[in-house]
């Protein structure tokens, strides 16, 4: 029966990451056919800007005449590419969350023991944060990044990191698996999207320098500082969720451990990344920093994310050895 | 708005906050108290403190590439045994004890003093806000964000202000009426989530401190059978604190009845793997003097006498009898073995310093289910008992007992030993199965397997202050959760005589720090106030 569900459960996250490959091509198309569109639709938006700065004079600040703009942009027709694009996404995540569900049921405890497991799952509820988002933000101009990075964690989590189902260890067997590990996936989801965004803030500010038209699909996101404050609201929610994830680990490993805090190197892991967060929201509020130099900081503090996930495991020796891998 | 007004009610925030005005560039010359105060500003001003908390995680990392006496001692020693030069070029630079490092402290004091620096003047500052009124309606609304304006008529404008100030207090601002506008700020919750977060990070660094010094650490291993009496000289291993006080440590015993452990049967892919361990412990104390039954497992320690009792390890314990030529018991013990491999093949080692002819060591293999490779080496297959065997190398000569340095009783010094038994000699090990006696070489006497028991190790801990960091890391919680997400706002409504009898009302807000929901936040305000205002009495 377990055997049967598991491979059940393969075949799934199989089929999910052939379906998250087409949706990915399907939203790099879109962005470089958007390119082509753009160039007239831009000229016309910088007209009406024009226009409807000339008719109440300062009334805005410069800074805000901007999302404006690119609201309007937005507004503009949704490719039919992105649509497919999106809609291939929503499939592949009801196709995955199932597999991570009977990858569940096959072991009868939460899908997240395991390196593998956890890959699993992390790309689950990052996708699905990704299309929770666009109830409050249309942020499906990430959706060639996020589907990328779904369908390259689960060929490296298939590939490098499958083991069969086995029972929980006794140091596993606790209430604050399921809380503390949940929360971490929780937070690198939002500091996944964070990055993202601080990725496309970097490259947009850039073309804003240079007062160039730049590479064209960029015209069609909304602009740096939109970016950055979009950014900074994502990235300000996965801090919240890895301070959660701190303390959680924390009563956890007093609980098996007999220590709260014993500089395990995951520990140091998760408290390096802690304090490169706080960096970054000290960097949002310090004149000079706040920009690209914040935006720096969201990437490198994602990178010691994955870092942490997949060097640290697998090279570093401590505490956190997973059953297998 | 004046600009004094704005000082009173405005966060106090560094000088290079982004909010802030830009620095003067005109500095007058600084005498020793000017200096003072100069550096003061530069270590708690907003970059210094960036700079530290970079500073702090990049100091963090040398400790996960190499090896922490706290954590992993024998990687330590791997490193010294490796490659002493470059063992002792670490340890100059603490780089085995990084979290205790001189630099390492330095970074986070520095940082927490910053903290501090900036925290207390922000709280007097945040008191004095709390104090004070929302300050004057700007003279021209339509320059802020969020600006609209709607005519209604059916009212006047004192009435207008007044209900204004109605709906303000219900959407929890706080007012103030100038004229013919109402004045009104809310979020300072955002504020005092922010100093909470700050003092409570405070509060979980003294508590650590302090907490570290108070209490001890402590190692014991129980055989079943055998019991624990909570005295210093009964732990195998302490760790005191540096004000431990004998005192602290509270009397109770504990009977270790039997230790359960059980294995995966049915999962071929799992097949041995442990899937509980459960001590049976009876309890011995001052409330209880006949001894109350528990049990200790992973992720459930006992909490007895201000300790909390983890189990960390178990092992078997071999009981071992040596007997002289003449028959006499010279030795008989149940001896903890180590484990080496997930089978549980374990190490231990036996020292009969009296009673025979000569001082004898011996080497013990332990396997608990045995079974012979084809090299004919044994190895076991299983981690539980279904073919308990053991083999024992013999080693006569000096133990070095006697010199007054202390020697590990898991370990035997052989380089001056003669070895009898084993590799390397013409007489195999001995090898014994549960109850049996074989001779000794050199007519040395007998040795008899007797039993195998389960031990347990113990960690045993003392952290007094452990629950005030709890305490404290829920604050910071709590505090991050209304300082990221509580909007600090003013929203202004003035009201005018509009040109054909009704009222011209408009409406502006500011925000103060993040606060993106600003716009809908005064349209809904708007909103409000007109429904209010088109029903009277309601």
């Amino acid at each position: 029966m377990t055997e049967t569900l598991d491979s059940l459960s393969l075949v799934g996250v199989y089929s999910a990451m052939a379906v998250y490959t087409i949706a990915f091509i399907c939203f790099t198309l879109d962005l470089a056919q958007r390119a082509a569109a753009r160039t007239k639709v831009t000229k016309e938006a910088s007209e009406r800007v024009l226009v409807s700065a000339g008719t109440v004079p300062g009334r805005h600040p410069i800074g805000h005449a901007k999302p404006e703009a690119s609201a309007d942009a937005e507004r503009s027709p949704i490719s039919k590419l992105e649509r497919v694009g999106f809609s291939l996404t929503a499939l592949a995540f009801a196709v995955h969350l199932a597999s991570v569900i009977l990858r569940g049921i096959a072991a009868s405890r939460v899908p997240w023991a395991n390196m593998f497991e956890f890959a699993i799952t992390a790309t689950v509820i990052i996708i699905g944060v990704f299309l929770a988002v666009q109830v409050w933000r249309d942020l499906r101009f990430l959706g060639a990044y996020i589907t990328g990075f779904a369908t390259l964690a689960l060929g490296v989590a298939t590939v490098g990191f499958y083991v069969d189902v086995v029972p929980l260890p006794p140091a596993l067997q606790s209430v604050w698996l399921v809380i503390h590990v949940l929360v971490a996936i929780l937070g690198t989801a939002f500091f996944a999207l964070g990055a993202a965004l601080s990725v496309v803030q970097l490259v947009q500010a850039r073309r804003e320098g240079r007062g160039t038209a730049g590479p064209s699909w960029l015209q069609r996101v909304p602009d740096a500082e939109t970016l950055e404050n979009l950014a900074y609201r994502v990235n300000v929610v996965g801090f919240v969720f890895w301070t959660f994830t701190l303390i959680a680990g924390a009563v956890w490993a007093e609980r098996a451990w007999g220590r709260y805090w014993g500089w395990d190197t995951k520990e140091v892991w998760t408290f390096v990344i802690w304090v490169l967060f706080a960096g970054y929201i000290h960097a949002r509020a310090t004149r000079g920093w706040r920009g690209n130099r914040a935006a720096w900081l969201a990437i490198v503090g994602f990178s010691a994310v994955i870092f942490n996930f997949t060097i640290v495991n697998l090279f570093f020796k401590g505490l956190h050895a997973y059953s297998g891998l | 708005m004046s600009r004094s007004s704005d000082t009173v009610t405005d966060p106090l925030r560094p000088d290079d906050y982004v909010g802030s005005a830009a620095p003067t560039v005109n500095q007058p010359k600084l005498g020793p108290l000017g200096y003072l105060r100069f550096f003061w500003r530069q270590l708690t001003s907003m970059r210094t403190a960036l700079f530290l908390l970079l500073l702090l995680a990049i100091a963090a990392i040398p400790g996960s590439l190499v090896p922490q006496r706290s954590a992993d001692p024998n990687g330590v020693q791997t490193y010294y045994d490796n490659d002493v030069e470059l063992a002792r070029v670490l340890d100059f630079f603490q780089l085995f004890d990084v979290y205790g490092s001189v630099w390492f402290s330095a970074v986070y004091l520095l940082l927490f003093i910053s903290l501090i620096g900036c925290v207390l003047p922000r709280t007097k500052h945040h008191f004095q806000a709390l104090r004070s009124r929302p300050p004057k309606t700007p003279a021209r609304l339509q320059r802020l964000e969020g600006f609209r304006t709607q005519e209604l008529g059916g009212t006047d404008v004192a009435g207008a202000v007044a209900s204004a100030d109605q709906v303000l207090r219900r959407a929890g601002y706080r007012t103030e009426r100038y004229g013919d506008s109402v004045s009104a700020e809310r979020g300072y919750l955002r504020e005092t989530g922010n100093l909470v977060f700050h003092s409570a990070l405070v509060g979980v660094l003294i508590c650590v401190g302090l907490g570290g010094g108070l209490g001890y650490t402590g190692q014991k291993i129980i055989v079943e059978g055998q019991s624990f009496t909570n005295t210093l000289l009964a732990y195998d291993s302490f760790n005191p604190g540096r004000w431990f006080g004998e005192e602290t440590l509270n009397p109770y015993r504990i009977e270790l009845d039997s230790l359960d452990v059980e294995y995966e049967e049915q999962n071929l892919n799992a097949y041995g793997q442990p899937l509980d361990f459960t001590a049976n412990v009876r309890v011995y104390d001052q409330g209880a003097p006949e001894g109350v039954d528990s049990t200790i497992k992973v992720n459930e320690p006992l909490r007895e006498g201000g300790n909390d009792i983890y189990l960390l390890g178990n092992g078997f314990a071999p009981t071992i009898t040596v007997r002289n030529a003449d028959g006499d018991v010279v030795f008989r013990e149940a001896v903890p073995f180590l484990p080496q491999d997930a089978q549980l093949t374990s190490i231990g080692v036996v020292k009969v310093p009296d009673g025979l002819s000569e001082q004898l060591g011996m080497i013990g293999f332990f396997y608990p289910t045995a079974s012979e490779l084809e090299t004919g080496a044994l190895a076991s297959t299983h981690p539980d008992l279904r073919n308990p065997v053991l083999t024992l190398q013999l080693y006569t000569g000096d133990l070095q007992l006697d010199d007054g340095i202390p020697r590990s009783v898991y370990a035997l010094e052989t380089d001056d030993m003669t070895q009898l038994t084993g590799r390397g000699t013409d007489i195999e090990s001995l090898v014994l199965a549960e109850g049996d006696t074989v001779e000794m070489p050199n007519g040395l006497g007998t040795v008899t397997f007797e039993q195998v028991d389960r031990y347990v190790s113990l960690d045993i801990h003392r952290d007094p202050t452990q629950g005030w960091v709890l305490i404290f890391a829920v604050l910071a919680v709590a505090g991050l959760l209304t300082s990221l997400f509580i909007p600090r706002r003013r929203v202004w409504i003035k009201a005018t005589e509009g040109p054909d009898g009704g009222v011209r009302l408009e409406y502006a807000g500011l925000a103060r720090g993040e606060d993106p929901g600003l716009e809908r936040a005064v349209a809904d305000v708007a909103e409000r106030h007109r429904k209010a205002l088109e029903k009277p009495g309601a």
